[in-house]
């Protein structure tokens, strides 16, 4: 008889996509200069969410959206207290981050950590003009002064819950799930 | 992993991840910013009772982009050489708190003497003790094999490797035949028989006295550089006749495959185990396994060095 581990899906594969499409609106909405804009996914699945939203916002603007990745794993600040993780591709589209609107694209925004890393990361590449900063899931609790610009879904969530996101191009489905109680 | 001493410490998983890790890395030294925050405020000592070029100043400057601090203890210059023991030499630097250790070492053991010891409780790194195993040295050159025939494999299987030369004194053939064998490579040492190692029979390897009926039928041939200073005896009649023999000259660059590459851990002795002409020419990749050789040993600094807590009361 073992303790029965609470799970509930939180987003189904349509809720995704309608909650990437929205954002792709928000943030060509947000920046009407849309050649200037620049979408950095951190990997792993934020660097899938932002090939997808890349591709519908390419479709609205009718002009290719850059799209990259920026692995943050060389500037978290808790490298100590955890084994090693492995690092993940940066790739950096052409054109530079330089007086780009540059919008980092993640699955779950919780600490911050993860984005003040981010920053760092951004900062030794070159300057932007903005960064902006969209989440599939804001799950809240957040231990640094940053918010998000662009959000999939708010979800209220105790501490000890934790969030999972499944994407199809990793985990052969789309869903979000909140696990514990 | 809390030290490096030795690839036999090594799975294959390992392996490879430090591989994978070093390509990332290697993106960093293309970039304008050399520079990653990772390890600062930490410290590593490069301790170095044997004389090093490469080794030294890559470690160093591995660890300098990774924003570590770097000490370099040399035995020239050191209280090792008025006769200070390994000892005395490892208390002094954990009260300097030292959090990794990069060491070089004549005596075989000594990398191993110091980990296990408890005298000092940061990492332990071996770069090269006496004749027994110099780990970082293999997996740089496992990953230039890997990057320019790997064709996108994480391992090393069906690439054919001949380390030729000097296998008796030499620590990189240890490191390299295991790692090399370890990661699926076929290896193939070529020798004099007063060159190669008692026992060797028993290593996962072919052997052959011949370098001519090698040297055309592998993918990378690794020169060994003749270890004169360890060579007390005779081992071969002259120099000359061992250049003949078993030194990679552009007669023999000729009967090699047109993807294959030519290797040395250096330092050459150029006109002796190698050519000038081959050392210089388009199949050498000599000097990018020195640039790789940085990448690595960053790769391997971030693996030891992250991870580990503080211990409850160090500190």
């Amino acid at each position: 008889m073992g303790k029965e581990i609470y799970m509930s899906v939180a987003l189904s594969a349509p809720d995704i996509t309608r909650a990437l499409i929205r954002i792709s609106h928000e943030i060509l909405e947000a920046n009407p200069s849309t050649h200037q804009i620049t979408l950095l996914g951190i990997p792993t699945r934020g660097a899938h969410l932002a090939r997808r939203i890349a591709i519908s916002m390419s479709e609205i603007a009718g002009h290719e959206i850059p799209v990259g990745t920026l692995d943050i794993t060389m500037h978290r600040d808790d490298l100590r207290l955890r084994p090693p993780r492995p690092i993940m591709p940066t790739s950096i589209p052409h054109g530079g981050v330089d007086g780009r609107e540059i919008v980092l694209i993640d699955d779950v925004l919780f600490s911050g950590r993860t984005i003040r890393a981010a920053l760092d990361a951004l900062g030794e590449i070159g300057r932007p003009h903005t960064v902006q900063l969209a989440a599939l899931v804001d799950r809240g609790h957040r231990e640094l002064p940053i918010r998000a610009d662009f959000v999939g879904k708010n979800l209220p969530t105790s501490i000890t819950q934790s969030v999972k996101v499944h994407l199809s191009e990793i985990d052969g489905l789309d869903e979000v799930l909140i696990e514990g109680n | 992993m809390r030290h490096l001493l030795s690839i036999s410490d090594l799975s294959k998983s390992q392996a490879v991840s430090i591989l994978d890790t070093a390509t990332e890395l290697a993106r960093v030294s293309d970039g304008a910013v050399k520079k990653l925050p990772t390890l600062r405020g930490r410290t590593i000592v490069n301790l170095f009772a044997e004389d090093s070029t490469r080794t030294r100043i890559s470690f160093e400057a591995a660890a300098k982009r990774l924003s570590a601090d770097v000490i370099n203890f040399s035995a020239k210059g050191s209280s090792l050489s008025k006769g200070e023991s390994l000892k005395d030499t490892a208390l002094t630097l954990q009260a300097m708190g030292a959090d990794a250790v990069v060491i070089r070492h004549s005596a075989s053991g000594a990398p191993a003497r110091l980990a296990n010891s408890s005298w000092m409780n940061g990492s332990v790194i071996n770069a090269g003790d006496g004749t027994h195993e110099h780990p970082s040295q293999a997996l740089l050159d496992a990953f230039t094999i890997r990057k320019h025939l790997g064709k996108g494999a994480p391992d090393l299987v069906g690439i054919r490797v001949a380390i030729v030369g000097d296998v008796l004194h030499s620590r990189v053939a240890r490191s390299n035949v295991l790692l090399l064998t370890l990661l699926g490579a076929h290896v193939t040492l070529v020798a004099p028989p007063t060159l190669l190692p008692v026992g060797v029979e028993s290593w996962p390897v072919t052997i052959s006295y011949d370098l001519d009926s090698v040297i055309g039928l592998v993918d990378v041939v690794m020169m060994l550089r003749v270890q004169q200073e360890r060579m007390s005896d005779l081992f071969f009649p002259n120099a000359r006749e061992y250049s003949r023999y078993f030194g990679l000259n552009s007669d023999r660059l000729k009967l090699m495959s047109p993807h294959s590459i030519v290797m040395h851990p250096g330092p050459m002795n150029r006109g002796l185990e190698i050519a000038a002409e081959v050392a210089d020419s388009a199949r050498s990749v000599i000097v990018e396994q020195v640039a790789n050789g940085v990448s690595v040993r960053m790769a391997i600094l971030y693996i030891l060095l992250t991870g580990q807590p503080l211990e409850a009361g160090s500190k």
